[in-house]
């Protein structure tokens, strides 16, 4: 495939470990985050860690959105469907986040009544899916559950526009987008990494699809203020690497700037349009409560009062209600980088992707979904 | 002198009509839509009986027995439909036991208001997989539904064949040392599915592979390789097929990502939905577990044959007590590939 496989040659990936290498210094370790899932994928998918030195180490980090919903967000939608009786259309992974009372979307599905009685959940692809159901069915209202970084924000945007060029008075969004650099400042303040140091980090790769629309200003405060290179890196596996290796050469020039390797799609200032689009559909919530972060002030978006039509919490009048982890979950942990999936007490034995637990066994794109269906044999396995 | 004569039904209508209810009641409607539309088609002696059960000859050997439920979605997809692929998918089942497939039961349940044209098209389409993989269809059976109540069609079909004593193929006879082999390309099947479904559509069309492979293993089995195992890899994919060998036969399994043949199509398809082609299901592929000195013969025989003339060598079994499928990427890192968590495509097959 053009344009793909160039991105995952295993040769260019010899010839980078080569140099990581080379430029790590033997005389310390290397910490580095990455902040989305969808890196996080790419790693344990190709297997990069095997082409690292052991003494290059990578966290994960919090980008995945799935995996930062809290269960009361789960809740809400569930509740939507039973007591309001909507049609709730979600992105496939949210589906099986477990949620209060023994419950999932997946599972509130199941135990939905007679098709057409009552309330209903769809999976669909993408939001317009959603909103080509609202038209086709004006006497059902549907409800998007709409989620994600900066970079699903917009097409929300879209859709809520289109909604109201439409005229659809049965289409609405259950609006959970949230904000990246709120996620990494929480990191960088937490005690963990800046009074006890228990989670040593020396520099992030940065998001790739979100800067995108962002851009890579957004970082330049936290490579200035808190003194950590960031790195801008694409989601293919060559991608990461590089990545890894501009971060090494900036740890030990004692540089700490925003480098972008995602050059081929991201700019300083992103993409204007979208964030215009955003900035006109969409306001700052005072706070938002992410699993594993706690509540963040100025995190998440919600939908302006213009558009409030559209914003299925005020339709519908459904509040958040803050729900504990499950107690034995050390995703909260895992998501600020703390704590490694394998460290989980009940990971891999009753947390699986099968049955999650938490969060982050639930996407492809959570650290302990990715670790247990990519990389488990490290625990475990006998080499061939 | 009036114009009734004796015995006449009309026709019926395959260009307006639709199933109902009294397709299912047991009447003359049901006589004449198992007459008309499937006896017709499928047409052989022992289904012409017209009894409640076939009675069959068989040769020497011992019974091999199989049941598969087709509920695919849509029923027409580029490369075939839920009548070949109810004959196909069963014959594949009977097949890779290592037996002689030979004879088919099909079950419908039908849906009320289901054009009868399309029932034809789909019967016919039974009809010609049977013919060609000379496994006729020798006794079934029709249920109607109400509207609503299920998805157009829905075919069971259940098949036997005989196996000779002494052929023993099964999932737990694989060892450390022997050779994976997979007979294609895969995951056609469900990306073929998937771009048939209303949503996305790919500008490339990308066919099923719905095929009969009994003719392939039979020349598999005519090479004389030491063939441990034969299974087709349907719904999961060919990395769920090889954990439940792995598991199977208490063994750990490397594959080398490079050696996977993937059409540019589908590897393209899957890239864009997020895909991994290692979990789409096939309808016309078969994985070979066979003995390391046997490997290059199996493969020479079946690329003489036209359903496997893309057979390659995949990997490896060895000694794990973990029984992990592993993978060495094309990257050249290594990672499990896992059994398939949830719901990767619904109702493919």
């Amino acid at each position: 495939m053009r344009f793909i496989d160039e991105f995952r040659d295993g040769e260019l990936a010899r010839g980078l470990a080569a140099a990581i290498r080379q430029h790590a210094r033997g005389d310390r370790d290397y910490h580095f985050m990455e902040f989305c899932g969808g890196h996080t994928h790419a790693i344990s998918r190709y297997g990069v860690t095997d082409l690292l030195p052991g003494h290059v180490r990578m966290i994960h980090g919090p980008g995945c959105p799935v995996c930062v919903l809290p269960i009361g967000r789960i809740d809400m939608a569930i509740r939507l469907v039973r007591e309001a009786g909507v049609t709730l259309c979600s992105y496939g992974d949210p589906m099986r986040v477990p949620a209060s009372g023994g419950l999932s979307l997946l599972k509130a599905k199941a135990a939905l009544g007679r098709a057409g009685v009552g309330g209903d959940i769809r999976m669909v692809y993408s939001g317009a899916d959603a909103l080509t159901l609202a038209q086709r069915n004006p006497q059902r209202q549907v409800v998007f559950f709409a989620i994600g970084f900066e970079t699903t924000t917009p097409p929300t945007a879209v859709l809520i526009k289109q909604a109201r060029a439409l005229g659809l008075g049965n289409f609405s969004v259950l609006c959970c987008h949230v904000l990246t650099p709120s996620a990494i400042a929480s990191i960088l303040e937490s005690p963990e990494v800046r009074q006890w140091g228990t989670v040593p980090l020396d520099g992030f790769i940065g998001p790739a699809h979100v800067s995108t629309i962002i851009g890579t200003r957004p970082y330049e405060f936290f490579a200035e203020e808190y003194r950590k290179p960031v790195v801008i890196a694409g989601f293919e596996p060559l991608d990461v690497m590089q990545a890894i290796l501009m971060l090494i050469e900036q740890v030990n020039s004692g540089r700490a700037v925003v480098e972008n390797e995602f050059s081929r799609a991201v700019t300083r200032d992103g993409n204007r349009k979208a964030q215009d689009l955003v900035a006109e559909v969409f306001e700052l919530r005072r706070s938002f409560a992410w699993r594993g972060l706690g509540e963040l002030p100025y995190s998440a978006l919600r939908i302006r009062r213009e558009f409030a039509d559209f914003d299925a919490e005020r339709r519908f009048a459904v509040g958040y209600e803050a729900v504990a982890d499950h107690p034995a979950c050390e995703c909260g942990a895992i998501l600020r980088g703390v704590k490694r999936p394998q460290e989980c007490r009940i990971f891999g034995s009753v947390c699986t992707p099968e049955n999650p637990i938490g969060s982050c066994m639930v996407s492809s794109e959570g650290a302990c979904a990715a670790h247990y269906s990519f990389g488990r044999f490290t625990d475990l396995a006998e080499a061939p | 002198m009036n114009g009734v004569r004796k015995g006449y039904v009309r026709p019926l209508d395959l260009r307006q009509g639709r199933v109902d209810m009294t397709h299912g009641s047991g009447g003359r409607a049901m006589a004449q839509l198992i007459e008309e539309l499937f006896t017709s088609r499928l047409g052989n002696a022992y289904l012409g009986q017209g009894n409640d059960a076939a009675v069959l000859p068989i040769p020497p050997g011992r019974l091999v027995m199989s049941t598969d439920a087709h509920v695919v979605s849509p029923l027409f997809f580029p490369g075939g439909d839920i009548g070949c692929l109810s004959v196909h998918g069963t014959i594949n089942d009977v097949a890779v036991m290592g037996a002689t497939p030979l004879y088919l039961a099909a079950s419908f349940i039908l849906e009320e208001g289901f054009p009868l044209g399309d029932l034809a098209r789909i019967v016919e389409s039974m009809a010609a997989a049977a013919g060609d993989a000379a496994v006729p269809v020798v006794t079934g059976d029709t249920k109607v539904v109400q509207k609503g109540m299920g998805d157009g069609v829905y075919i069971t079909t259940t098949g036997v064949g005989v196996v000779a004593e002494g052929q023993e193929l099964s999932g737990d006879r694989a060892r450390p040392g022997d050779r994976i082999i997979v007979s294609g390309s895969i995951g056609e099947h469900g990306m073929a599915i998937m771009a048939q479904r209303e949503s996305i559509g790919f500008a490339a069309p990308i066919v099923s592979d719905t095929a009969a492979l009994h003719g392939l293993i039979a020349a598999m089995r005519a090479s004389g390789a030491a063939i441990r195992a034969l299974r087709d890899p349907t719904r999961g994919g060919v990395a769920t097929t090889l954990n439940e060998i792995a598991r199977q036969s208490g063994v750990g399994m490397m594959l080398q990502e490079s050696a996977l043949p993937v059409q540019a199509e589908v590897a393209a398809a899957c890239e864009f939905l997020g895909l991994d082609p290692l979990y789409v299901a096939n309808e016309g592929k078969l994985l070979a577990i066979v003995a390391l000195e046997d490997a290059d013969s199996l493969l020479a025989a079946m690329h003489a044959h036209p359903l496997g003339q893309r057979a390659a060598l995949i990997g490896t079994v060895h000694r794990d007590a973990q029984h992990f499928v592993q993978m060495t990427t094309a990257f050249g890192g290594r990672r499990i590939v896992d059994w398939l968590t949830g719901e990767q495509l619904p109702r493919i097959c």
